[in-house]
């Protein structure tokens, strides 16, 4: 197996509101690099609440997350904010592109965060990235005059425009119909065996579920298989 | 941290919503504006009112008080030196109200560097004959060159012309109030009587109108020479020395130095028109809580609007968050929409300030008590657009600070999972 790039340790997790109520139980799994993970359960059994945690976003649990063999433990929320900058790219169910901005602008987001880069190969890489998910044609659209499959489109060039570690995807094809849902997978799929890609995928689609490398089944806060 | 980016994600934001950017920068603009122009105004207003008096009042007046001499005969004697001495019915001394050795003090004054210039007078109590009416006034003799240019005289002449005074021999300007009194035209010979009982006929040269009634109604002016004639002195003869100073804040403590060195009375324009300080900065203290009132009523608008944004913005905040940018990034864009918002309108606000106070500048304002008036008084004072910008950033950075905060403390979770 390759290296490891996601680790969770004995994860555990309370919501406190209204009554104390524990979420997650001993997660504890790990991620190789290039791999194409699920995770799959029924609503309620804690999938999200667990990527939120490996997101990074949520701090509040007990156990401990690394990434890329840095434990997330003890970092503050700038630092964790720039993990999530450099090394996570976020694809979520409902699009979530700004609207203030062009497509081409959205996906350079992260990048001019990140600040690595002069802004004219930035815009290169984007249009790389667009290319790449046929759709370069909407660089200079307003966000809001997509549609909806070719938005999650756009996420997932902007999720990639970092190189990250690892994409995580919360429902990515939830809201999306049979057509669009087939090419996001593919595009996901190519992502993995073309470029060895990292991902890790939320969703309660079977059979989007069973044509990934791996799934971690989880049920009541608990992975199962 | 990407400042570039961070204006950037911040002009976009502002520009979605630009309505509302419009409304809480046209806020600001209002109240700089109606600040700059209400400081302007009042402040030309008190400029106006205090001139009124402090043009024509000297800094330092240098005289001769009537009153007992402190030095009586009985404390210069060494035997009673020790003891208490009572002394009763002492007579003022006011026999020579002239001061003396007036050369040697006027050649020192000239090298003083801290004097701007001084003027020589005489103060003359006479009566005006009209047929068997004797009307109680006093003649000032003055040196109208210097007066002019050190007090304005020559600005308060409001028929004939000043410099008559010194060509025409035995001229006066009649105050207007005692002109109408007197029934004088210009041209016209009016009969005084001195104190000593010596008639007098002068000419009447011209009007002066200070616009305070009473002193129009007995004061009048003639040259130096002409009122040494009426007092039947000598050419050397000076009541008064009317000094101008270059800082007028120093007025007490040099008028206390002259009484040492020249050993005459000293009066300071501080002491003798304390009221006018207290009227100015009572006007001053009013005008400016107004303004910081309209600009903390714009600060509110501006939280609101910035508060609606921020709800309206969660979805944005959350992805920004999502995608790397940090608590800190969030407050920073908040902030500076916020002072965008405060800077821009302000900048307006500063120009609309000055376009009506440009307007107000031309207003017609004819008074009969000021003559040299013709329009509103404007006091166009740097000072005003300094204290306008700064607060105009200071309010909006205030307004935007507890939105932004707010703003850098969304749980991005909640907004992504609650959809």
């Amino acid at each position: 197996m390759g290296e490891i790039i996601l680790e969770a340790r004995k994860i555990n997790k309370y919501f406190h509101d209204p009554v104390d109520i524990k979420v997650l139980t001993d997660i504890d799994f790990s991620i190789n690099k290039g791999e194409f993970v699920s995770i799959t359960g029924k609503s309620g059994c804690g999938k999200s609440t667990l990527l939120y945690i490996l997101s990074t976003m949520d701090t509040d649990f007990d156990g401990d997350l690394l990434i890329d063999n840095i434990s997330m433990k003890n970092k503050k929320e700038p630092q964790l904010a720039a993990v999530r900058n450099e090394k996570i790219g976020f694809v979520f169910q409902f699009h979530y592109l700004l609207n203030e901005f062009t497509v081409l602008k959205n996906v350079m987001l992260p990048a001019l965060k990140l600040n690595q880069f002069p802004l004219k190969e930035i815009e290169q890489k984007a249009m790389e990235r667009l290319k790449m998910l046929g759709i370069e044609h909407l660089a200079q659209k307003s966000a809001n005059q997509v549609s909806g499959g070719e938005k999650q489109r756009v996420a997932i060039a902007r999720a990639l425009i970092n190189d990250p570690d690892i994409i995580m995807g919360d429902e990515p094809t939830g809201n999306l119909d049979k057509k669009n849902t087939e090419v996001v997978f593919d595009i996901f799929k190519r992502l993995a065996e073309e470029f060895n890609q990292t991902l890790l995928i939320v969703t309660h689609d079977q059979s989007f579920a069973e044509r990934t490398h791996r799934i971690i089944n989880m049920e009541d806060g608990k992975i199962i298989i | 941290m990407n400042f570039k980016l961070i204006f950037d994600i911040a002009k976009a934001l502002l520009l979605a919503r630009w309505k509302q950017s419009l409304v809480a920068a046209i806020g600001v603009t209002f109240s700089i504006g109606m600040f700059i122009t209400l400081l302007s105004f009042m402040n030309g207003l008190n400029d106006m009112l205090d001139g009124l008096i402090l043009n024509r009042t000297p800094h330092i007046r240098l005289y001769n008080e009537i009153k007992p001499n402190v030095n009586q005969p009985i404390n210069l004697s060494k035997s009673y030196q020790h003891y208490h001495n009572f002394i009763r019915s002492i007579k003022a001394s006011g026999s020579r109200q002239a001061i003396y050795d007036n050369g040697a003090i006027m050649q020192a004054l000239l090298n003083d560097k801290r004097v701007l210039g001084f003027s020589p007078k005489i103060t003359a109590q006479v009566f005006f004959n009209d047929g068997n009416i004797d009307i109680t006034g006093a003649v000032n003799g003055i040196d109208v060159q210097k007066e002019s240019k050190l007090f304005h005289f020559s600005e308060y002449i409001t028929a004939g012309t000043a410099t008559d005074l010194e060509r025409v021999p035995n001229s006066i300007v009649l105050g207007k109030g005692l002109a109408e009194k007197l029934l004088a035209d210009l041209g016209d010979v009016v009969q005084v009587t001195t104190a000593k009982g010596e008639i007098f006929q002068l000419k009447v040269v011209g009007y002066f109108q200070s616009g305070i009634q009473e002193l129009d109604k007995t004061q009048s002016y003639a040259s130096i020479m002409t009122t040494q004639k009426l007092l039947g002195q000598s050419a050397n003869y000076i009541t008064d020395i009317q000094i101008k100073l270059t800082d007028i804040d120093k007025a007490p403590a040099i008028s206390r130095e002259y009484t040492q060195l020249f050993g005459s009375d000293a009066e300071d324009i501080q002491t003798a028109n304390a009221q006018f300080e207290t009227g100015s900065f009572v006007r001053t203290l009013i005008s400016y809580a107004v303004g910081v009132t309209l600009l903390i009523v714009a600060g509110f608008g501006i939280y609101n609007i910035l508060n609606m944004m921020i709800f309206e913005k969660m979805d944005t905040i959350a992805i920004l968050k999502a995608i790397g940018f940090s608590g800190k990034d969030v407050k920073s864009i908040f902030l500076v929409i916020a002072l965008s918002i405060g800077f821009f309108g302000g900048l307006l606000g500063l120009m609309l300030g000055l376009g009506l106070s440009l307007i107000i500048d031309q207003v017609p304002f004819t008074t009969a008590s000021l003559p040299t008036i013709k329009t509103y008084p404007i006091s166009y004072n740097i000072t005003f657009y300094l204290i306008g910008s700064v607060f105009s950033l200071v309010t909006t950075f205030l307004a935007g600070w507890f939105p932004a905060r707010k703003a850098s403390q969304v749980d991005p979770v909640i907004i992504i999972r609650g959809k």
